[in-house]
């Protein structure tokens, strides 16, 4: 567009390049930087309970160390992702209606529903079900607070006899078959919010559900990846290298399918090349250069599969500790990309008008209900969350006693980190 | 082993499906009751839905982009002052001509709407021989028969009535935007002191009352017009309308929203 016109408009609309509706034009896009934090954190729920998962139906026996660790970290995070959305609600003190009146076609309308089922028939009955013989061992054992904590876990149920510790493990792996399907609906249904709204071209499309779901699960299995070492480091215990090796395989598939889906989407879109495609490539190459091209796909995808795929390929070659920071680094690089490809989602859909005319501009601010302190503190949340559950629930004691698996308990990880 | 269907059962299922065949017809007439008392209820007495059907339309040719219609309704409706909120709102399209040469038929679109247009539109943006064509076009809720907003609002705030407004019921809005994200038109906007998603409302409160919405009456051309589908009155206006602009044309069509307010004039550039 010609300058001097530009700048005639730009002069009345100061955060507008081109045309955009009226109504567009605001402060702040209308879902701002929360709204970037909750698909991120469900999607950390939603991965790291498919990396519990692995060890539960699947029975891969490597990732045992990371099997509680996984579902804690799962259940920290899901206990603060409504928190995000609660805080942008412009009255919040009418969230309950979603639940009580729902309308039912709306997507949205399902966040209570899929939210509760996962919190209370998945999540919480799996890690009870689990934890169940170990909460009657240490209501005997420890006194205070504590004591009274394990107590009150129980619910009162102090059989340890073997047939219902069978059934435990029954249970939880029923629990855990019933979740695989509950995590990707949990995510699916937050790309669907996305991938419904045909108003956007940047959002609607029918693999935007697929996307989130598998950039869910890589971004789940990577800070599943990031706590262990952490925790590890922090408890001077070495992190399991054959645990972590695992862990790396699978990052390093569902990364490649994640990539592969993300690729074909950008290929579908330039080649279909609708109306939007002009205005979503100048989009791309402008206002999301750095997020999108440099934080997600380069950064966030490309560097973190040559470095897991390097291992794939050359793990004999590699030493020990060269993995463990391939492994390290590979995780908070993945990390930091899913959360830039949630902000070019969310965000990256707000700096375009639907009229495909112009661009809006964005100013993060610092402070205030808007700013990103406040949603860094909302990332930082299910940390100390995870803090206490380890603190609770996962006693250093019994750090890498690589016992074999009780035969009363196949499925379960007995030992943890 | 699977038992076989015996009478008993197969009758009990039979019993059963009519049973839930019979609810649902029953709780079909009470939840349409129940719309039509909810909808009626903050109308003035003895006004019936679904006995009207409203529609506006725009003709774009007559359009002279004074601007009086947006400020009618940001009075009428208490509207935010401020550049970005507007229940309806004027655009200016000029089209430029081709460079010579270029081997196109036409040159640039450019596009403004200086605070709605409602103090109207600053001359001389493009010099007046470079101009192939220039137009004004009234924007409001397109009145969509398959409205994505009410569709995707989590507690159905936001509802059709049966007499072809889509409102809002701002005591009932949660205000988590959905509604705005959804709309293909940006017809809607948060309101700053609600809280609450708010729109074009046909000015139902006027309408209701035999009146027509605040921008039609002070038109000074006649380029808004507005009428009722349902009950044709001699020179009716919306009814004169649609018969002269048969090739009339709506929004977005390619949507799918199926948008009821109609253009006549308009041109392809505009979305």
């Amino acid at each position: 567009m010609n300058n001097s016109f530009t700048n005639n408009i730009v002069e009345i609309l100061p955060r507008v390049e081109g045309f955009a509706y009226p109504n567009e034009a605001t402060v702040h896009p209308l879902w701002s930087v929360l709204i970037v934090v909750y698909p991120y954190v469900t999607g950390l729920v939603a991965g790291a309970f498919i990396m519990a998962s692995l060890v539960r139906v699947f029975n891969v026996r490597a990732l045992e160390p990371v099997y509680r660790l996984s579902l804690l970290t799962s259940l920290a995070f899901l206990l603060c992702a409504p928190m995000p959305l609660l805080l942008h609600l412009g009255h919040p003190e009418r969230c309950f209606e979603i639940m009580m009146t729902p309308h039912l076609s709306s997507p949205m309308a399902m966040f209570g529903f899929v939210y509760a089922w996962y919190l209370l028939a998945v999540l919480l009955l799996e890690l009870w079900f689990d934890y169940r013989a170990d909460f009657v061992e240490w209501s005997q054992s420890q006194t205070g607070l504590r004591g009274v904590i394990y107590r009150a876990f129980t619910l009162g149920v102090h059989d340890v006899s073997e047939p219902v510790l069978r059934l435990d493990a029954r249970m939880g792996r029923i629990i855990s078959i019933v979740g695989i399907p509950s995590a990707f609906l949990l995510h699916g249904y937050v790309g669907f919010i996305f991938g419904s709204i045909k108003a956007n071209p940047w959002w609607g499309n029918v693999l935007m559900p697929i996307i989130f779901i598998f950039s869910a699960i890589v971004s789940g299995m990577a800070l599943c990846v990031f706590v262990y070492m952490f925790l590890s480091w922090a408890r001077r215990a070495p992190a399991s290298i054959d645990c972590l090796d695992t862990m790396g395989k699978f990052l390093f598939f569902a990364l490649v399918i994640d990539a592969a889906i993300e690729s074909l989407d950008w290929i579908h879109r330039l080649y279909s090349a609708d109306e939007s495609i002009h205005i979503l490539k100048s989009l791309a190459a402008g206002r999301l250069f750095y997020t999108l091209l440099v934080g997600q796909a380069f950064f966030g995808t490309l560097v973190p599969l040559l470095l897991l795929g390097a291992v794939q390929l050359f793990r004999t070659r590699i030493t020990v500790s060269a993995r463990h920071w391939i492994y390290f680094v590979g995780s908070v690089l993945i990390l930091a990309g899913v959360l830039s490809m949630r902000w070019n989602v969310v965000i990256g859909g707000q700096l375009f008008s639907k009229s495909l005319r112009g661009f809006m501009d964005y100013k993060l601010e610092f402070a205030g209900h808007e700013g990103w302190l406040l949603s860094v503190a909302l990332l930082g949340l299910p940390f100390v969350i995870l803090g206490v559950f380890i603190k609770l629930f996962l006693p250093a004691t019994r750090s890498h006693s690589n016992e074999p698996a009780t035969p009363i308990r196949p499925a379960t990880g007995a030992s943890a980190v | 082993m699977k038992k076989p269907l015996g009478r008993r059962s197969l009758l009990r299922t039979l019993s059963g499906a009519l049973a839930g065949a019979l609810t649902l017809s029953v709780s079909r007439k009470a939840k349409a009751a129940l719309q039509k008392i909810l909808v009626a209820s903050h109308t003035p007495k003895g006004y019936d839905p679904t006995k009207h059907k409203w529609l506006m339309a725009i003709d774009v040719g007559r359009c002279i982009g004074c601007g009086l219609c947006v400020e009618a309704c940001k009075t009428e409706n208490a509207v935010p002052i401020g550049p970005s909120y507007f229940r309806t709102w004027i655009e200016r399209y000029i089209i430029t001509r081709p460079e010579a040469g270029s081997g196109e038929m036409r040159g640039e679109t450019i596009v403004d709407s200086p605070n709605g247009g409602m103090q109207g539109f600053p001359a001389g943006l493009v010099p007046k021989e470079q101009i192939l064509k220039s137009f004004y076009v009234p924007k409001l809720c397109n009145l969509c028969e398959h409205s994505p907003c009410a569709q995707v609002c989590p507690v159905g705030a936001t509802f059709d009535t049966p007499d072809g407004a889509v409102l809002v019921d701002p005591k009932y809005c949660i205000g988590c935007g959905f509604c705005i994200q959804a709309c293909p038109y940006g017809c809607r906007f948060m309101n700053p002191l609600t809280k609450t998603a708010e729109k074009c409302s046909l000015c139902y409160h006027r309408i209701t009352r035999g009146l027509k919405p605040a921008c039609v009456e002070v038109c000074p051309t006649e380029a808004r017009v507005f009428g009722d589908l349902k009950n044709p009155v001699p020179n009716d206006p919306i009814h004169r309308f649609i018969e002269k602009n048969k090739a009339a044309q709506s929004l977005k069509p390619h949507l799918g929203t199926a948008p009821r307010v109609l253009y006549a004039e308009l041109d392809k550039e505009v979305r």
